[in-house]
C-alpha cells in the first residue's frame, strides 16, 4: 500500500543522501521524495511516498527515525491530508489545436504559463488523478515534455506523529 | 584572555577531553600537524600500527574490551579507505569507535585533489553518524558530538573527516560541558505497562528460554541477566556476541544457539512456549528457517534499537530500552507479581527435558592422535583458567572458540560476528591489550585469518604488547572447506592453504617467539610456554586437517534439525538424496 511520509530533519549538508541513501541500502521504495525549508531555518522538511506492505512501513519509519539528522516522523497516510503535486506539460499548439488546449486547461483550472508559435506549457496542480486526467486529455495533441514535482502533503489536523521518545 | 589553539591543538585537547590515553594511528600528508602535537603530547600514546585496518580493528578491540570508545586516527584518501573494513565489522556488532581521517584542505575538496577520498560519502551507511569539519569554530563541538553518539544508545562507529586547513585554523578553545541533540534521545527505560505484561507472559509460561545477544555485553546487564535466570529458574542461551553476558558454566546456560550452537540450546528454542530475548536482533545464523523459528512460542523482544524490534520475526512484547535498566524493572515487576507460583515446581519438568537434551548430544570430539583443534580450544580455558581476553579469527577456529571456551564474564570473547571479518581477531587482541596491560590477551586464529593482518605483528613486538596467537593450522580455509564438503561434493576449489610461511620462523622475524605443536602432547606445553614469556607468541598448532565444526543447521533449515559429528556419511547421503 502507498503511504506518504513527512518528515522534519536538520537542515544540514548531506541529509538526503542519508534518507535516499537509507532507501536504496535497504531495498525500500520511494516513489517520490520533496524537499524544502520549513518556517524555521534550521529544519527542512521532507515528503516522502513509499510503497510496502505494513511490516516494511514499520521498518521505514523505525528506521527514518533512527537517522540522527531526523526530527519527526510521521505517516500521513493513517490521517486526513491534503495532498498537491505540480506538474508542467509542453504541447503542441498548432493553430487548429490551440483553442482545443486552452479549454482543457480552463476546465482544469490549469494556467497557460507560456507559449511560443508551436507549444503552449501548462501548469497543473492538484492530486494524482487530476493530473493523470489532464495529461491523458492533452495527450492526443501531442505532449513534448513533461515535469512533475513528487507530492507535498499536509495533515489537516495534528497527524499521528512519530517522535523520538 | 585566552590564546587561541590551531585545529590539530584543538583535536588533542578534545581527546583529553574525553579521557582518551590511546590512539591507534598512522600518518600521512594532511595529519601531519596533527601528529606533531601528539609528539610532544605526554597524556596520550599513539600506538603506530602497520596499516589502517589494524588501527580500526585495534580501537574496535579495545572498546569492546573496556566498553570505551577507541580511538583511530588516519590520513587522506588510501588511508581512509583503508578503515572501512574495520569501521563495518564496528558497526554491524554494535562497538563505540570514533575514527578520525584526515582530508585533503576544504578548498580542494571535491577537485580530485592529491589522496582525495569522499570517505564521508563512503562511509555513510556503515557508521552511525559522520562529519565532515568545514570550520575550526565547530571542531570541539563536533568531537563531543561524535563521542556521545558513539557510545549512547545503540553504540557504533562515528568518522570524522579532517580538512588540513581546519586543523591548522585558530580558535578558543572551548569544550562543550554537555551534548543535546533535538533529533537523537535514545530511550532508555522500557515502557511500564510492557514490563509488566512481560512479567505476566513469564509467570505463565511453561517452557521459557532467556535468549541473550551482544546487547547484554553493551549495556553491562550481566548481573540482572543473572538474577533473573535464577530467580525464574529460565535457561539462557546464547549468541556469538553475547557470550559472557551469563556464566558459560552455569547449570542454567545451554551455550550458544544457532547455526553451530549447541543441541540443547536449539531444541530448547525450537520446542519453547516463550523467548525472552535481550539485546539479540534475531539475525539469520540464529533463526536459520525463520518460518519455522519457535513455532509455539510468544516473544517478549527487550532492546534499545526500535528497528531490531519486529525486523525479522514477529514479537508479542516490545519493549525499547537498555537491557540492564529494563531488567532490573523486570525483575522488580516479577517479584511484585501476585500471580508467580514457586519457581523449582513450574519449571522442574522443562529443565529435565533440557537436562536430557544435554546428556543426549553434548558438544563432543574425539583426540586421536592428531592435534584436535577443539582440544586446543578447551586446554586453552583450562590453562588461562578461563580468565583471559579471547578474540577470535573467523571461520572454524570462531565456531569451536564459541562452542568450547567457556566464557564466564562478559568482554572476556571479541569476536567479528556481523560482518565476519577475517583479520579482525589479531588487531583486536593488539587493542586489547593495550586496554589490559597486565591481562592474558590470546587470539585464537586461523591459519588463512592470520594472514590478512599479520603486518602487526611488529606493533606488538615494537609496544611490547604481549599478546598470545593461537593457530589452529589446518592448511584450509577450513569453514569454506567444510561447506565444500558438505554441500559441493569436496570439490575444494580455491580453499588449501599448503605452502604458508613457517610461521615460528615468521614470529622470530618480527621479533616475536614462535612456538609449535604437532602431538597432542605438545600442546599443554605450547600454551604454558606461551603464557609464561613476556612477549608476544604465535603458537602454530599442526591440527586435524578435515576436522568439521558440529553440530551444524545447513543453511535454509529449521534450528532443530541438525547435523552431527558421527553421522557425517549418513548426512551426506541424505543431502545428496534431497539434490
Ligand atoms: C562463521 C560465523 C558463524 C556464526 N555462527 C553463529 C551461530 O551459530 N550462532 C550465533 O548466535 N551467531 C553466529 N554468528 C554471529 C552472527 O552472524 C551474528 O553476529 C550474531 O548472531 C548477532 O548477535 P546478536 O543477536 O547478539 O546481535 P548484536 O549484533 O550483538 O546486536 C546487539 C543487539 O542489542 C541491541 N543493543 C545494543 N545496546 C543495547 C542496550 N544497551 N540495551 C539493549 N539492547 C541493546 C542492539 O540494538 C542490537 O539489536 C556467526 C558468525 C560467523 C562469522
Ligand atoms: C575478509 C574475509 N574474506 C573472506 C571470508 C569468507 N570466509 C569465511 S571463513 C573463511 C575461511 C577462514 O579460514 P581460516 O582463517 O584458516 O580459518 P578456519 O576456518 O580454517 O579455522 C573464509 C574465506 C571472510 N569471512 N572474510
Ligand atoms: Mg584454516
Amino acid at each position: 500500500m502507498q503511504h506518504i511520509i513527512s518528515l522534519l530533519v536538520e537542515n544540514k549538508f548531506g541529509v538526503l543522501s542519508r534518507v535516499s541513501g537509507l532507501f536504496s541500502g535497504r531495498g525500500f521504495n520511494i516513489e517520490t521524495i520533496c524537499v524544502g525549508p520549513t518556517l524555521d531555518p534550521s529544519i527542512s522538511q521532507m515528503t516522502i511516498v513509499t510503497i510496502g506492505d505494513d511490516r516494511i512501513i514499520e521498518q521505514i519509519t523505525k528506521q527514518l527515525n533512527k537517522l540522527i539528522d531526523v526530527i519527526k516522523v510521521v505517516d500521513l497516510t493513517e490521517k486526513e491530508y491534503v495532498l498537491r503535486e505540480t506538474a508542467l506539460i509542453k504541447i503542441n499548439a498548432r493553430p487548429e489545436d490551440r483553442a482545443e488546449a486552452l479549454r482543457i486547461a480552463d476546465i482544469f483550472r490549469a494556467r497557460v504559463v507560456d507559449s511560443t508559435p508551436t507549444t503552449y506549457t501548462v501548469e497543473i496542480t492538484g492530486d494524482e488523478k487530476k493530473i493523470e486526467a489532464i495529461i491523458n486529455l492533452l495527450r492526443p495533441l501531442g505532449i513534448k515534455e513533461l515535469i512533475r514535482t513528487g507530492k507535498i502533503a499536509i495533515a489537516r489536523e495534528e497527524g499521528k506523529t512519530i517522535t523520538k521518545e | 584572555m585566552t590564546t587561541k589553539k590551531t585545529g590539530a591543538e584543538i583535536f588533542v585537547e578534545s581527546l583529553k577531553k574525553e579521557g582518551v590515553k590511546t590512539v591507534f594511528g598512522y600518518p600521512g600528508g594532511v595529519v601531519l600537524g596533527i601528529f606533531d602535537v601528539l609528539y610532544s603530547e605526554k597524556n596520550i600514546n599513539v600506538i603506530l600500527t602497520r596499516h589502517e585496518q589494524g588501527a580500526t580493528h585495534m580501537a574496535d578491540g579495545f572498546a569492546r574490551a573496556t566498553g570505551r570508545p577507541g580511538v583511530a586516527l588516519v590520513t587522506s584518501g588510501p588511508g581512509a579507505t583503508n578503515t572501512v573494513t574495520g569501521i563495518a565489522t564496528a558497526y554491524m556488532d554494535s562497538i563505540p569507535i570514533v575514527v578520525f581521517t584526515g582530508q585533503v584542505a576544504t578548498k580542494m575538496i571535491g577537485n580530485d585533489a592529491f589522496q582525495e577520498a569522499d570517505i564521508v560519502g563512503i562511509t555513510r551507511p556503515c557508521t552511525k553518524y559522520n562529519y565532515l569539519v568545514k570550520d575550526v569554530n565547530d571542531l570541539a563541538p563536533t568531537i563531543a558530538e561524535a563521542f556521545y553518539i558513539a557510545k549512547t544508545g545503540r553504540p557504533g562507529p562515528v568518522l570524522i573527516d579532517l580538512p588540513k586547513d581546519v586543523t591548522q585554523a585558530k580558535t578558543d578553545f572551548k569544550y562543550p560541558e554537555k551534548v543535546e541533540l533535538r533529533s537523537y534521545r535514545p530511550t532508555y527505560y522500557g515502557n511500564k505497562w510492557q514490563i509488566k505484561k512481560a512479567a505476566h507472559f513469564i509467570a505463565k509460561a511453561k517452557k521459557p528460554v532467556i535468549y541473550a545477544g551482544g546487547g547484554v555485553i553493551i549495556s553491562n546487564a550481566s548481573a540482572e541477566l543473572k538474577e533473573l535466570s535464577e530467580l525464574t529458574k529460565i535457561p539462557v542461551t546464547m549468541t556469538l556476541l553475547g557470550l559472557g553476558g551469563f556464566p558459560g558454566r552455569h547449570a542454567l546456560s545451554l551455550g550458544m544457539l544457532g547455526m553451530h550452537g549447541t543441541y540443547a540450546a536449539n531444541m530448547s528454542i525450537h520446542n519453547s512456549d516463550l523467548i525472552i530475548a535481550v539485546g539479540a536482533r534475531f539475525d539469520d545464523r540464529v533463526t536459520s528457517k525463520v518460518e519455522e523459528f519457535a513455532p509455539e512460542a510468544k516473544i517478549i523482544h527487550i532492546d534499545i534499537d526500535p528497528t531490531s524490534i519486529r525486523k525479522n520475526i514477529h514479537v508479542d512484547v516490545p519493549i525499547v530500552g537498555d537491557a540492564r535498566l529494563v531488567l532490573a524493572d523486570l525483575i522488580q515487576a516479577i517479584k511484585e507479581n501476585p500471580e508467580t507460583e514457586p519457581w523449582d515446581k513450574i519449571r522442574e519438568s522443562w529443565l529435565k527435558q533440557i537436562d536430557e537434551w544435554k546428556r543426549e548430544r553434548p558438544l563432543s570430539y574425539e583426540q586421536d592422535d592428531i592435534i584436535k583443534p577443539q582440544f586446543v580450544v578447551e586446554k586453552i580455558n583450562e590453562l588461562t583458567k578461563g580468565d583471559a581476553i579471547i578474540t577470535t579469527e573467523v571461520g572454524q577456529n570462531q565456531m569451536w572458540t564459541a562452542q568450547f571456551y567457556k566464557f564466564d564474564k562478559p568482554r572476556t570473547l571479541l569476536s567479528s560476528g556481523g560482518l565476519g571479518t577475517m583479520g579482525y581477531g589479531f588487531p583486536a587482541a593488539i587493542g586489547a591489550q593495550a586496554a589490559f596491560p597486565d591481562r592474558l590477551v590470546f587470539d585464537i586464529a586461523g591459519d588463512g585469518s592470520i594472514q590478512m593482518n599479520i603486518q602487526e605483528l611488529a606493533t606488538a613486538v615494537l609496544n611490547k604488547l604481549p599478546v598470545k596467537v593461537a593457530i589452529l593450522n589446518n592448511q584450509y580455509l577450513g569453514m569454506v572447506r567444510q561447506w565444500q564438503e558438505l554441500f559441493f561434493d569436496k570439490r575444494y576449489s580455491s580453499v588449501n592453504l599448503a605452502g604458508s610461511p613457517d610461521f615460528v620462523k615468521l614470529a622470530e622475524a618480527y621479533g616475536a617467539v614462535g612456538l609449535r605443536a604437532v602431538e597432542p602432547s605438545d600442546v599443554e606445553g605450547v600454551i604454558k610456554e606461551a603464557i609464561k614469556v613476556k612477549k608476544p607468541v604465535l603458537m602454530d598448532f599442526v591440527v586435524d586437517r578435515e576436522e568439521d565444526v558440529f553440530p551444524m543447521v545447513p543453511a535454509g533449515g529449521a534450528i532443530n534439525q541438525m547435523i552431527f559429528a558421527p553421522e557425517k556419511k549418513k548426512v551426506e547421503a541424505r543431502l545428496k538424496a534431497v539434490k
